[in-house]
C-alpha cells in the first residue's frame, strides 16, 4: 500500500501544475464546484470549447486516449493526476463528459476505420459538442424497451420517435442514438446504433424545465431524420451491445467523481448556525450527523483508491463500481435536507437572505433527486449490485424471449 | 497509487480462512455459547502455533517480525469465524500496549509469552456506565501498587496479564499487572455475547509497573484504542461478510410463493445494502491499515472512520440476517443470534459508535481536516 506519487507521477504532476498556473486562476477551495448542465449559456459554450482546444493544441486533452486519435496515449493515472490538479483551478464547465467520458471510447471499440478517422480526433479537440440518445418517455431503466424506430430507405435510414434526458442536447452538434430496427426480434435484438447530426432535418430539442427551475436535460423529437448507412456503429441488430460499452464507460466516469468535497463547508455551516443558544456544532445530534456524513464519504473515497488500484494494475472494472453511486448519491441529497435543517428558518430561503446563510446546499437539495436517477437509479444499481456481484436471482422477466411488438406497454383489458 | 494487499498477505488470508474455517466453525463457537468454557483453548492453541499471535512482534520477542497488515486481514478470519478466542484484547490491546510503550526489559518479559499462547493479555479502562472521558477513571497507582476497579473487562476471567488505565499522581499512567498476584480479584460476569466472556476486576494494592512514560497514559491510552480500533474493524468486517454470505446462502435455498426468497427485491435491495455497508468499511479499513502500518498522522481520522463504519456494517448485518432467515433466525438453534451477540459485543469493547463518532468531530475540530476535506 502506498499512496505517494513515484518521481514520474511527481514530475508529471508538477507538469500538469505549471500549465495551469500559466493557463487558469486558482480555485477558491471552499467554493462550491461548478454544478454541470445548469448554466450553459452560449457565452459559457464559448468558454468551455476554447478551453478544451487550448488543452488540445498543447497536449493536455484526452490523456488516455491514442495519439492518432487527438489523445496523449497516456496511462489512468496520469488522467487521474490531471484531473485532480485541474479541478484546483478555475475552468469552463466540462460540457465533454458525455463525449469524452462515453462516446468516444464506444467509437473507438466499435467504429470503423472510417468512423474513428472521421469523428475521434475532432472530438477531442471539443469544437464540436456530442450528446447521448438513449432514454425514452417509456423506456428508462428498462432501455432495451426503446421504441424509437429506424428503417431502411436505399443508404440511408429513416428515424422517427423521441428521446429524453438528453444531456446538453440543445447546444450539441452530434449525437449517438440507439434506435429499434427490428420489432419482430426479442427486445434486446432488435436495436441497432447510430451517429446523429443533430443539426439533421427533422431533429428538434426541446429543452426540460428541471424541479430546481434549470434545464440541463432534453426531451429530443426525431421526425424522419435521415442518417446515412455509413453512421451505423455496429452491426444491424447488435446496437445493445454497442450501447453496453457506452454505459460501461458512463459507471466508470461517475464512480472516478465520489462524493467529492463539501463537508468542510458543511461543518463550517454547522459552526456559523445556532442550535439550543449555541453553534449547531456543538449539538451532539448535529455532531453524530457529521460524523456519519464523513466517515461514509471517505469511505467511497478510499473505494476510489482501491477502484483505481484495480485499473492501474489492467483489471476492468466490475459491477461492484455501482456502490459509489448507490451510496454517493442519496448522501448527497441527505447532506443537502441536513445543511437545510442546520440553517433553520433561513434554510427556506433560495438566496442568502440571512447572514452566513449557504443556498448553495438548497441548490443542491433541488437537483440532488436527479443524480439518484440519473446513469442508472438507485434501485436499477442495488439489482446490479445483488445480481453480478452477489449472484442472487434475476428479477422474473415476464417480456423474455417474447417478440418486441407483443410485449405489453401499458394496462391490459382482459 | 495502491490501496490493496500483496500477493503475499493475501496469501496469509487464505491460509487462515482455511485454517479457520476447519478448525474454528461455528459449532465451536456454539460450544464455548453454551458451556462454562470461557474460551476454545483447542482454537487458541492451534492460531497460536501458527504464529498469529505475534504476527506484527519482531523475532527477537517471540513473534513473527511480520507487520500489521499481514494482522488485520488475519483479523478478518478471526471475525469471519466468530472464533471464540481471547484474540482482540490479546493481540490488539495488550501485545500491541506492549509493542508501543514497553521497555526492552518488559518486551523480552512478557512478549514471547503473548506470542506463544501460553500469557493472554487485555486492556482495561472502564470503570463507569457509559462511555466515560478516559480521565474519569478512579483506579489507582502508586509506589507500585494499583487498587481500583475495572469492570466490564473481555477477557478479563482468563488473561493472566492486564494493562490498565489508572490516576498516577496527578496525571495517568498505563500500568501492567500480572493478574495471577496477590491482591488481584476477578468475577465473571454474564456476557451478552457468552462466547466471549467479561468480567469484573478489583485491585487491592496489587503489584504493578509503569508501561510507558509515567503520567503519559491518558494519551498512550488514547493511541492504543485507535491501533485497535483498526484491528478491531477488520474483525467486525470479516463478522458483517460472514453474515451477509450465510444469508445468501438462506435465502438462495428458501423458497416461497414459488421461487427462491432471494429473488424478492425486497431482499435483493436489501442485501446489496448490507454489501455497500461492508465495502464501505472495507474501503475505509484498507486505508487506516495503511495509515497503522507505516505510522501516518492520518491514523487518528482513519481509526474513528473505520470503527464507525464497521461497527455500524456488522449490527446491520447481523440484524438483517435474522430478519431474512425469518422466524428460524430467531431459534437458538439456528446461528444467526450467534452473529447478532457478536456484532453488538464488538461494537462495545473499545467504546461505542456514538463514541467514536463524537471523537471523529472531536478530531476534525482540532486539525481543521474538516474545512480541507
Amino acid at each position: 500500500m502506498n499512496f505517494e506519487d513515484t518521481p514520474e507521477e511527481a514530475e508529471f504532476r508538477a507538469r500538469c501544475r505549471a500549465w495551469l498556473e500559466k493557463n487558469a486562476k486558482l480555485r477558491d477551495a471552499n467554493s462550491p464546484s461548478n454544478p454541470l448542465g445548469e448554466r450553459e449559456t452560449d457565452e459559457v459554450i464559448a468558454q468551455a470549447k476554447a478551453w478544451q482546444a487550448k488543452k488540445f493544441d498543447e497536449g493536455w486533452a484526452c490523456l488516455t486516449w491514442p495519439k492518432e486519435f487527438g489523445g496523449q496515449g497516456l496511462g489512468r493515472m496520469e488522467a487521474v493526476i490531471w484531473g485532480q490538479e485541474e479541478a484546483k483551478f478555475e475552468t469552463p464547465p466540462n460540457v465533454y463528459q458525455i463525449g469524452h467520458g462515453m462516446l468516444g471510447p464506444t467509437i473507438m471499440a466499435h467504429g470503423t476505420q472510417e468512423q474513428k478517422d472521421k469523428y475521434v480526433r475532432d472530438m477531442a479537440r471539443g469544437q464540436e459538442i456530442w450528446c447521448q440518445l438513449f432514454s425514452e418517455p417509456a423506456a428508462g431503466s428498462d432501455l432495451a424497451g426503446l421504441r424509437t424506430t429506424a428503417v431502411r430507405d436505399g443508404d440511408d435510414w429513416i428515424i422517427n420517435g423521441q428521446k429524453i434526458w438528453s444531456t446538453g442536447a440543445h447546444f450539441c452538434d452530434w449525437g449517438m442514438i440507439v434506435t429499434r430496427t427490428d420489432p419482430d426480434a426479442p427486445k434486446h435484438k432488435g436495436l441497432t446504433y447510430f451517429i446523429v447530426d443533430m443539426r439533421s432535418e427533422g431533429v428538434e430539442a426541446r429543452p426540460i424545465k428541471q424541479i430546481s427551475g434549470a434545464s440541463g436535460f432534453n426531451e429530443v423529437f426525431f421526425t424522419d431524420v435521415r442518417v446515412p448507412d455509413s453512421n451505423r456503429l455496429g452491426g444491424v441488430g447488435e446496437g445493445w451491445q454497442v450501447a453496453l460499452t457506452t454505459l460501461m464507460n458512463e459507471r466508470v466516469a461517475i464512480g472516478a467523481g465520489g462524493a467529492g468535497g463539501g463537508f468542510g463547508r458543511l461543518m463550517a455551516l454547522a459552526k456559523r448556525s445556532r442550535r439550543n443558544g449555541k453553534p449547531a456544532l456543538e449539538d451532539s445530534a448535529v455532531r453524530q450527523q457529521l460524523a456519519d456524513f464523513y466517515v461514509t464519504s471517505k469511505g467511497l473515497q478510499y473505494t476510489g483508491y482501491r477502484t483505481l488500484t484495480a485499473i492501474l494494475r489492467g483489471d476492468t472494472p466490475g459491477p461492484e463500481g455501482a456502490i459509489g453511486k448507490a451510496v454517493g448519491a442519496p448522501m448527497m441529497q441527505q447532506m443537502a435536507s441536513f445543511a437545510q435543517d442546520l440553517q433553520g428558518s433561513a434554510g427556506g430561503l433560495l438566496s442568502e437572505g440571512v447572514e452566513g446563510g449557504d443556498s448553495t446546499w438548497q441548490d443542491l437539495y433541488l437537483g440532488s433527486p436527479g443524480m439518484r436517477i440519473a446513469g442508472g437509479t438507485d434501485e436499477v444499481l442495488r439489482n446490479i449490485i445483488a445480481e453480478r456481484v452477489l449472484g442472487l436471482p434475476p428479477e422474473i422477466r415476464v417480456d423474455k424471449g417474447k417478440s418486441f411488438r407483443d410485449i405489453p406497454t401499458g394496462p391490459q383489458d382482459d | 497509487m495502491n490501496l490493496e494487499f500483496s500477493e503475499d498477505q493475501k496469501f496469509i488470508q487464505k491460509n487462515a480462512r482455511e485454517y479457520l474455517t476447519e478448525h474454528s466453525t461455528l459449532e465451536v463457537c456454539r460450544r464455548v455459547l453454551e458451556s462454562d468454557e470461557p474460551y476454545a483453548q483447542d482454537v487458541w492453541k492451534g492460531v497460536a502455533e501458527m504464529g498469529w499471535l505475534g504476527t506484527a512482534v519482531p523475532e527477537e520477542y517471540g513473534g513473527t517480525g511480520l507487520g500489521h497488515l499481514e494482522l488485520v486481514l488475519i483479523a478478518q478470519e478471526v471475525g469471519r469465524a466468530l472464533a471464540p478466542i481471547p484474540f482482540s484484547s490479546s493481540v490488539y490491546l495488550a501485545t500491541e500496549a506492549l509493542l508501543q510503550f514497553g521497555s526492552d526489559e518488559q518486551k523480552k518479559q512478557w512478549l514471547p509469552g503473548l506470542c506463544s499462547g501460553e500469557r493472554i493479555g487485555t486492556f482495561a479502562a472502564i470503570e463507569k456506565l457509559g462511555d466515560p472521558e478516559l480521565d474519569e477513571v478512579d483506579a489507582s497507582f502508586a509506589g507500585g501498587k494499583l487498587s481500583g476497579e475495572k469492570v466490564p473487562v473481555i477477557d478479563g476471567d482468563v488473561a493472566n496479564l492486564a494493562v490498565i488505565l489508572a490516576k498516577d499522581g496527578d496525571g495517568h499512567s498505563l500500568v501492567l499487572v500480572d493478574l495471577a498476584g496477590s491482591g488481584v480479584g476477578r468475577a465473571p460476569l454474564e456476557s451478552f455475547d457468552p462466547s466471549r466472556s467479561q468480567a469484573r476486576l478489583t485491585f487491592d494494592g496489587a503489584d504493578a509497573e509503569v508501561l510507558g512514560e509515567a503520567g503519559k497514559g491518558l494519551v498512550q491510552a488514547e493511541a492504543l484504542l485507535d491501533r485497535a480500533a483498526v484491528m478491531m474493524g477488520f474483525e467486525q468486517i470479516g463478522g458483517a461478510e460472514r453474515a451477509l454470505d450465510v444469508t445468501r446462502e438462506y435465502t438462495m435455498g428458501r423458497y416461497a410463493f414459488g421461487r427462491p426468497i432471494a429473488s424478492f427485491q425486497a431482499l435483493k435491495h436489501r442485501m446489496a445494502d448490507m454489501y455497500a455497508k461492508n465495502q464501505i468499511a472495507l474501503s475505509n479499513g484498507y486505508y487506516a491499515a495503511w495509515a497503522l502500518s507505516t505510522g501516518n498522522e492520518e491514523l487518528a481520522l482513519a481509526a474513528c472512520n473505520v470503527r464507525v463504519a464497521a461497527s455500524d456494517a456488522f449490527v446491520l448485518a447481523a440484524e438483517e440476517m435474522i430478519q431474512m432467515h425469518g422466524g428460524v433466525g430467531y431459534t437458538w438453534e439456528f446461528d444467526c443470534h450467534l452473529f447478532y451477540r457478536r456484532a453488538k459485543l464488538l461494537g462495545l469493547a473499545l467504546g461505542s459508535a456514538s463514541a467514536w463518532r463524537e471523537k471523529l468531530i472531536r478530531r476534525l475540530e482540532s486539525t481543521h481536516a474538516g474545512a480541507a476535506a
